[in-house]
C-alpha cells in the first residue's frame, strides 16, 4: 500500500494537515507513537490568538508577533498566520470546538506580550479540546490512524521522501510506511532538558532528529523557550493566563520583583536570576479568588496540591522556570517544504519563522491550525514515484533494532540521560556562556561514543518501553549536540536566547542558523533574514 | 513504603503474576512506576506522557478502582493492576483500540454543525467536552464486560456532547446511532461517573440521551417487553 500522504503525529498539527489532505481526497494517514489523543498538544492550557475584537486589530497581532521574535521571524509567515487567524478559529467553531464565551462571542484574555486580549480558550483546556474536536472531525472524515509505531527514520533515495520505516511499539519489528508525501508532525524537543521541560514525557524531537539524519536542514535550534511559571518540584506548567488574571510572581520575603505580563524570556531570566541569589520565588494566585479561579483554571488548583502539596487559594505556589518550547525545528517554508523533496513538516517540530526568537503565548496552537492545514494541502501537490518494494533505511533500520538487543549494557542510558538533563538546563538553558558550553558538547560527544557500551536490560520483543527511550536517548544526544553547536555559534543575546558572555544583540547575527548533516557530520552556518 | 504490582507477559508460563516493590514514597503512583523502572526493575512496562492528568495514557487500577496514575498518591499497600477488560499487552499496558472503535459507531462527531453558541450553550458540554479518553469508564463497566459490542460510557457521554451541541442541527443522526447496544443495554449503575477522573458523568448523559431517543419516537425495548405488564385484557 503506497498512502497519499503519511502525517507523522497525531496532535493539532498533523490532525490539522490530515484533514485538510482528507478534504483533498486524498488518502491519508496518520502515524502516532501513542494513541491519536495523547499528544503534548493535549497540554496546551492558555489559549489560541486571534485579532476578533474591536479593540484588537490584525495589525496589532503582526507587531506584538514581530516584536516578540526579535527580527528573527519572516514578516510573510507572520502576516499569513495572523490574517488567517480569525478564520482558523471560525473552522475549529464550527468544526465544533467548545471554546469559553462572553455572551454570543468567543471569550479572549490577555496573555503575555500581547497588546489586547487576544486568546481563545476553553478554560485551561484550550489544546485538549481543540486536540479532540480534530480527532471526531477526523475520525467523520475516515482518517485513517496507525497507533504505537515509533517514528525511526525518513526513507530516502535520490533525494526524495519514499516514507518512513517505524518501530512497531507491540512487536518491536520495523515496518516500513510508504506515501507520496512524507509530514512531520510530530512535535518539539522541548523535553532534551528532561525533569527541566514542562513538556510530558515523548518530547524529544525524533521527527527532528530523523530529518536531520535524512539530511534536512534545521534551523534556529538553539532558540528554546523557558516558561517563567513551572511548579518548582515536577515542572508542570501553571499557565500564563493565571498571570493574565492578575497571580503575581513574588519572592521569599513576598515582594514581586518583574512585570508579570512581560515576554517569556524577560520573565524567565528574571526568575532564574532570583533563585541563583539563592532565593525562592513563588506565583502567588491567592487574589484570584475561588470562583474566577475554577471556573477559567480549574486543573491548576489540582497540580498545585498535587505536586506542590500547596493549595493556591490558601498560600503562594513554589515555581522556577522549566524549558517549554522549542522555536527552532525542521527549516520549511510557508507551505511546510522541508529542504529534501517530498518531506514536509508543520507544528512545533518545524521552524516557518512565526515565532523566530521568542514565542508569544497563543501563538503555537494558532500554527499548528493554520500551517498545519496549509502543510497538508502543499503535501497533496506532491506527486513522487514510489515503489512498492523493501527499501534499503528498512533493512538498516531492521538490523539496528536487533543490534540494541544485543549491546552490552555496561553503562546505563538512563543515569547518563539524567545527568544530561540537569548539565543541559544549568549551563545550555536559560542563562548560556561559551565556557560552559563547551564543556556541555564534549559531554555530550562522550556520551555518544559511549552509546555502544550502553543497552537495554529488557530483552522482550513485546511493548518493550526501554527499547523505545533507548532510542529516544540516541535523539537526545543528536539533538542536544545540534543545539548546543547553534548556541555556541551564536555570540549574541537574541529573544530566548542569553549569552552572559555577549549579553546584546548584535546586527549581524540577524541570522537564522542552520545545521545540518553531510555524510553524518554536523555542520553549522548561518542564513541572512 | 510497598506497593504490589500485577505483571503480565503473555510469553511468560504463568503469563501473570504478582510483584512487591519497595518505593521511596511521597509523590505520585506514576513518579513511583518511574522510580522502579530506572532504579529496580526495567522490564517494568507502563504508559504514560503528560504527568497532569490530560493526555489520557496512564490510567490503571488501584485496589480495584480506575485511577490516573500521575494524579494518584500511592499509600502502603497498594495493589496496581491494567486496566480490566480492554485487554492487556503487557504489565499495566492496555489495549485501547476495541474501546477507541466505539467512537466512530457511536457518531462520536460532529454531523451537521453551524458556527457560534452562546455561554449557556458552552457551559452545557462543557463537562462532557473536559473528556481524555483514559478508558476508565470501560474498565469499569459490567455492560462492556459481558458485551463487546456494547457501544460504552465515553463513545455515548461524547456521542451526547454533540446532542446537547447547540451547533449541532442534525440529532437525529447521534440518536440513530447509540440504539443499538448502546443507551437501551447500559444498566445505570454509574461505575462509570464514579471512576472518571474528569468528574464526567456518562450515566447522567446516558439517560439524557434516552430522553433524547424518546423525543424522537424510539421506546426503551427492555420496557417493551413489559407492554401491559404481559397481561390480555
Amino acid at each position: 500500500m503506497i498512502y497519499d500522504v503519511a502525517i507523522i503525529g497525531s496532535g493539532i498539527a498533523g490532525l490539522s494537515a490530515a484533514l485538510r489532505a482528507k478534504e483533498l481526497g486524498k488518502d491519508v494517514v496518520v502515524v502516532t507513537k501513542k494513541y491519536p489523543t495523547q499528544a503534548q498538544s493535549s497540554m496546551a492550557q492558555g489559549g489560541i490568538n486571534a485579532a476578533l475584537s474591536e479593540e484588537d486589530s490584525v495589525e496589532a497581532h503582526i507587531a506584538d508577533t514581530l516584536r516578540s521574535a526579535a527580527g528573527l521571524s519572516d514578516e510573510g509567515v507572520v502576516r499569513y498566520v495572523c490574517e488567517s487567524a480569525p478564520e482558523a478559529i471560525a473552522w475549529l467553531d464550527y468544526l465544533g470546538t467548545p471554546f469559553s464565551r462572553k455572551g454570543a462571542s468567543i471569550a479572549q484574555r490577555p496573555l503575555g506580550g500581547a497588546s489586547a486580549a487576544r486568546a481563545c480558550y476553553a478554560q485551561d483546556y484550550t489544546g485538549l479540546k481543540i486536540l479532540h474536536t480534530l480527532y471526531d472531525n477526523c475520525l467523520k472524515a475516515g482518517v485513517k490512524f496507525m497507533s504505537e509505531k515509533f517514528l525511526l527514520n525518513i526513507i530516502i533515495e535520490d533525494n526524495i521522501a519514499k516514507g518512513v520505516t517505524l518501530l512497531n511499539i507491540r512487536t518491536s519489528q520495523v515496518e516500513q510506511l510508504l506515501s507520496k508525501a512524507v509530514v512531520l508532525a510530530s512535535g518539539g524537543y522541548a523535553k532534551i532538558y528532561g525533569a527541566f521541560s514542562t513538556n510530558g514525557y515523548g518530547s524529544y524531537g525524533e521527527g527532528l532528529a530523523a530529518a536531520m539524519r535524512a539530511g534536512a536542514v534545521l534551523s534556529d535550534l538553539e532558540f528554546v523557550q523557558f516558561h517563567p511559571t513551572a511548579l518548582a518540584k515536577s515542572s508542570i506548567l501553571i499557565s500564563e493566563a493565571a498571570r493574565g488574571l492578575g497571580a503575581k510572581i513574588v519572592d521569599g520575603k513576598g515582594e514581586r520583583f518583574c512585570d508579570e505580563l512581560a515576554t517569556r524570556d524577560e520573565l524567565a531570566r528574571a526568575i532564574w536570576a532570583k533563585i541563583e541569589e539563592g532565593q525562592e520565588v513563588y506565583l502567588d494566585m491567592r487574589g484570584l479568588g475561588e470562583e474566577l479561579l475554577m471556573r477559567e483554571l480549574p486543573q491548576e488548583r489540582k497540580l498545585a496540591r498535587i505536586y506542590e502539596g500547596v493549595d493556591p487559594l490558601q498560600e503562594p505556589v513554589p515555581i522556577r522556570s522549566a524549558a517549554h518550547y522549542s522555536m527552532g525545528g525542521i527549516d520549511v517554508d510557508i507551505d511546510g517544504k522541508t529542504s529534501i523533496k517530498g518531506l514536509f513538516a508543520c507544528g512545533e517540530c518545524a521552524n516557518a519563522k512565526l515565532h523566530g526568537a521568542n514565542r508569544l503565548g497563543g501563538n503555537s496552537l494558532l500554527e499548528t491550525v493554520v500551517l498545519g492545514r496549509r502543510t497538508g494541502e502543499s503535501a497533496t501537490m506532491c506527486h513522487n514515484e514510489v515503489e512498492e518494494k523493501t527499501y534499503e533505511r528498512t533493512r538498516i533500520d531492521t538490523d539496528f533494532v536487533r543490534a540494541v538487543f544485543g549491546l552490552p549494557n555496561q553503562i546505563d542510558f538512563m543515569e547518563r540521560q539524567e545527568f544530561l538533563h540537569k548539565v543541559l538546563y544549568n549551563n545550555a538553558g536559560i542563562v548560556r556562556e561559551e565556557l560552559a558550553m563547551k564543556g556541555v558538547l564534549s559531554l555530550i560527544r562522550q556520551h555518544q561514543r559511549e552509546l555502544a557500551f550502553m543497552g537495554i536490560r529488557d530483552k522482550s520483543p513485546i511493548y518493550n518501553t526501554e527499547l523505545v527511550r533507548f532510542i529516544e536517548y540516541g535523539n537526545i544526544l543528536e539533538l542536544a549536540e545540534a543545539m548546543v553547536v547553534a548556541a555556541l555559534q551564536r555570540n549574541e543575546s537574541r529573544g530566548a536566547h542569553y549569552r552572559k558572555d555577549h549579553p546584546e544583540p548584535k546586527e549581524h547575527f540577524k541570522a537564522h542558523s542552520h545545521v545540518w548533516k553531510e555524510d553524518g557530520v554536523l555542520c553549522a552556518d548561518f542564513k541572512e533574514v | 513504603m510497598r506497593l504490589r504490582i500485577r505483571r503480565y507477559h503473555p510469553h511468560f508460563e504463568p503469563p501473570s503474576i504478582d510483584m512487591e516493590y519497595e518505593i521511596s514514597g511521597g509523590g505520585t503512583l506514576l513518579e513511583a512506576l518511574e522510580e522502579i523502572k530506572q532504579k529496580r526493575d526495567r522490564t517494568l512496562s507502563f504508559s504514560s506522557m503528560c504527568r497532569s492528568g490530560v493526555c489520557g495514557s496512564c490510567a490503571v487500577r488501584v485496589n480495584g478502582k480506575e485511577e490516573l496514575a500521575c494524579t494518584y498518591k500511592p499509600k502502603d499497600g497498594d495493589y496496581i493492576e491494567p486496566l480490566s477488560v480492554v485487554g492487556v499487552l503487557r504489565d499495566l499496558i492496555g489495549d485501547f483500540n476495541s474501546s477507541l472503535a466505539t467512537l466512530k459507531k457511536a457518531h462520536a462527531y460532529p454531523v451537521q454543525m453551524h458556527s457560534g453558541m452562546s455561554e449557556e450553550d458552552e457551559r452545557q458540554i462543557e463537562r462532557q467536552s473536559d473528556c481524555i479518553l483514559c478508558v476508565s469508564c470501560y474498565s469499569s463497566c459490567p455492560v462492556y464486560e459481558t458485551n463487546p459490542s456494547f457501544l460504552g460510557p465515553f463513545a455515548l457521554s461524547r456521542a451526547y456532547r454533540y446532542v446537547a451541541d447547540s451547533r449541532e442541527e442534525n440529532k437525529k443522526a447521534h440518536i440513530d446511532a447509540v440504539l443499538q447496544n448502546g443507551i437501551w443495554d447500559c444498566t445505570l449503575c454509574g461505575n462509570c461517573t464514579a471512576v472518571c477522573p474528569q468528574g464526567i458523568d456518562p450515566k447522567n448523559d446516558i439517560v439524557l440521551l434516552q430522553s433524547w431517543a424518546a423525543k424522537f419516537g424510539h421506546l426503551n425495548p427492555n420496557l417493551g417487553n413489559f407492554g401491559s405488564f404481559g397481561l390480555e385484557f
